[in-house]
């Protein structure tokens, strides 16, 4: 097994006395898809934005390369390979796609004594770069990204954020909101960063989708690492309960079936 | 729509090709309104609308309106707001009338002091923008009246009036107040020109133009991607601020004196023009031309009723229902922006 890229060492995290991630250690591997998987709030999101420049940790340090390093700012994390796809962003609707892909990174020719941006440089490597991906519709960097559908965006965050030479990938949820035909095409995206030596961190709600990819996975169950092993290691049902908190999914099933088979069919109303 | 692209064929180069390449352009919307508003004042206001002291007279309102609409439509676009300009027109008239008038202090004083002003305010409102996290409607709201307040405050307590007078000397009035072409046309539109010419680098060509667009689309993710949003939000601020110091500036050397109030009307003047020109109330999507158009076609129903038979009364009304309309069409438009395929069908 290969040294970690990317590693962290005992980090906890607090926002004022909001205690979220408590000694979380974990180590990302050139070529393999760590799934973080865990219940919402569990402090998923927290976790990635540590890695990825956006919040500084609490206590503890983070390693790169057996070093240790700090990302004071999402361009210092980025600058050192490593991007990012958060949840709920990193597309712009009412950009055209070749902007969008460019945002703080815009390439630039020499037009008289001025720079300008290079609007076609930047519309040839966007649609290469998605296209390349197997999104093959796009084929014109001046449409905007609101046009596109969800899997496509995401296409485009993805390869955005390979492009700047990426070491580690990190996407949050990039499955959610997704129909099961553009879920897989994400899926194989999230392979093919693999197969190109990446290390991946990949954050999910669906067991099938962690276990189509990942090769390792890590339980955050309120903040603190609840489980961490290796791909075949455990069972579809024993992920499903860890990644809802440890509470048993069979029993809670088993309940709700019982509930129903003795209300006519009714499921059980919602708790408060 | 997509018909019509697919049509075209791949360059898109004939004519329908480029006309739905031009209705998914911000500005589309605007130069409808102006050419449709230059249309109605020529039928109704007939050979009088036409002549040069006409023309003159809609030049010179969308002048001044002009410098102050384009960074405030920057600002839109970025996600911000700044109504500060109320009273940072009139701020930077009594700034340089009382230094250069009242105190006879020379004009090279008094011109960077009202600029400097115009930057002081800006980087107030940008840094409470930034740190408190305030929308910026309600710290520019706070800085309106602040800023009436102490130019008020200070013009009764050292000159003892409202009103200030000013003589700039010749050279200071050649550059930023006076009429040339048979006495007419305010220097500031020549400015103005200018002005247009360098935002429209900036938002459309330069790199900086990109961070502004994305801090509007999503604030959070151009901060991700490594844009310093904050300071792009205080830059944009100071432009703002000083660019209505700049317009009272020049409006205090021209008229040869400067009052306290009368900067108010550029607040809604400056964000009908800047909405009428295509951009994005909650940001993200505009462009310079378009605020440039919605600008003139401002100026024209504002000027050109005084040449029709209408009372001017109606001028609000007609101001009104533009506005309504090109929020309407503007709309319409962008829906077409986002939904356009390029040759859906061959595929
Ligand atoms: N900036 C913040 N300030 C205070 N609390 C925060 C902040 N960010 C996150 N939290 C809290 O930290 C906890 C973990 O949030 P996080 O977004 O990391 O969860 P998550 O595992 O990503 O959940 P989900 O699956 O719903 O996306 C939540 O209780 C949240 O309220
Ligand atoms: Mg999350």
């Amino acid at each position: 097994m290969s040294a970690p890229i990317l590693a962290l060492r005992g980090v906890s995290k607090s926002f004022g006395p909001i205690d979220v991630l408590h000694d979380i250690t974990l180590e990302v591997r050139a070529g393999e898809v760590l799934c973080l998987l865990g219940d919402n709030g569990a402090g998923k999101s927290t976790l990635i934005k540590i890695l990825s420049g956006v919040h500084q940790p609490t206590s503890g340090t983070i390693e790169m390369d057996g070093r240790t390093v700090t990302f004071d700012t999402p361009r210092a994390a980025a600058d050192r390979g490593i991007a990012t796809v958060h949840q709920f962003g990193g597309t712009f609707p009412l950009m055209s796609i070749g902007r969008s892909f460019f945002v703080g990174a815009e390439p630039t020719k020499r037009w008289g004594p001025l720079r300008i941006y290079d609007r076609r440089t930047a519309n040839e490597i966007a649609v290469k770069a998605v296209r390349d991906f197997g999104i093959t519709r796009i084929d014109d960097g001046d449409r905007l990204v609101g046009g596109l559908s969800g899997g496509e965006r995401q296409a485009l965050a993805i390869a955005r954020a390979l492009h700047f030479g990426a070491r580690v990938l990190i996407l949050d949820e990039p499955t959610a909101a997704l129909g099961v035909k553009q879920a897989t095409h994400v899926l194989r995206i999230v392979n093919e960063a693999k197969r190109r030596g990446l290390a991946v961190i990949f954050i999910t709600h669906q067991v099938m989708h962690a276990m189509s990819v990942g090769d390792h996975f890590t339980v955050l169950i309120r903040g603190a690492v609840a489980a961490d092993f290796r791909k075949g290691e455990k069972t579809r049902e024993e992920i499903t309960d860890l990644m809802a908190g440890g509470a048993s999914m069979a029993s809670l099933e088993a309940e709700i079936e019982g509930y129903m088979a003795s209300h006519e069919g009714h499921p059980p109303p919602p708790h408060a | 729509m997509t018909e019509t692209a697919r049509m075209s064929g791949p360059a898109g180069t004939s004519g329908s090709g480029r006309l739905g390449a031009l209705l998914r352009r911000p500005e589309a919307g605007a130069l409808l309104g102006t050419v449709g508003m230059l249309v109605f004042f020529t039928i109704f206001g007939g050979l009088g609308f036409l002549t040069v002291a006409s023309t003159a007279s809609w030049m010179n309102v969308a002048a001044g309106l002009g410098i102050i609409a384009i960074p405030i439509g920057l600002l839109m676009i970025a996600g911000e707001l700044d109504i500060s300009v109320g009273s940072m027109v009139p701020a930077g008239s009594m700034t340089v009338a009382i230094i250069s008038g009242h105190y006879g202090l020379p004009i090279w004083l008094g011109i960077p002091a009202a600029l400097l002003l115009g930057v002081v305010v800006g980087l107030v409102n940008g840094i409470l923008v930034v740190r408190t996290a305030v929308p910026s409607f309600i710290v520019t709201l706070g800085t309106l009246f602040s800023v009436a307040g102490l130019v008020l405050g200070f013009s009764v307590l050292i000159t003892g009036t409202t009103s200030v007078a000013i003589t700039a000397p010749d050279l200071a009035k050649a550059i930023f107040g006076s009429f040339y072409i048979q006495g007419q046309f305010q220097v500031l539109i020549l400015w103005w020109l200018l002005a247009t010419c360098a935002y429209i680098y900036f938002l459309h060509y330069s790199r900086y133009g990109n961070w502004v667009f994305a801090m509007g689309g999503d604030k959070v993710s151009a901060r991700n991607a490594g844009i310093p949003t904050e300071r792009l939000t205080i830059v944009l601020f100071v432009l703002s601020a000083t660019s209505a110091a700049f317009v009272g500036m020049c409006q205090a050397i021209l008229f040869n004196s400067a009052q306290v109030s009368g900067g108010q009307s550029y607040i809604f003047n400056s964000i009908i023009a800047v909405v009428v020109g295509g951009v994005l109330l909650t940001g993200g999507f505009g462009s310079v031309i378009g605020i440039f158009l919605g600008t003139v076609t401002f100026a024209v129903v504002n000027q050109g009723i005084y040449y029709t038979s209408f009372d001017r009364n109606w001028s609000s009304l007609i101001i009104g229902v533009m506005l309504l309309l090109a929020v309407l069409m503007n709309n319409t438009f962008r829906k077409m922006a986002l939904n356009y395929t390029p040759r859906k069908g061959n595929r």
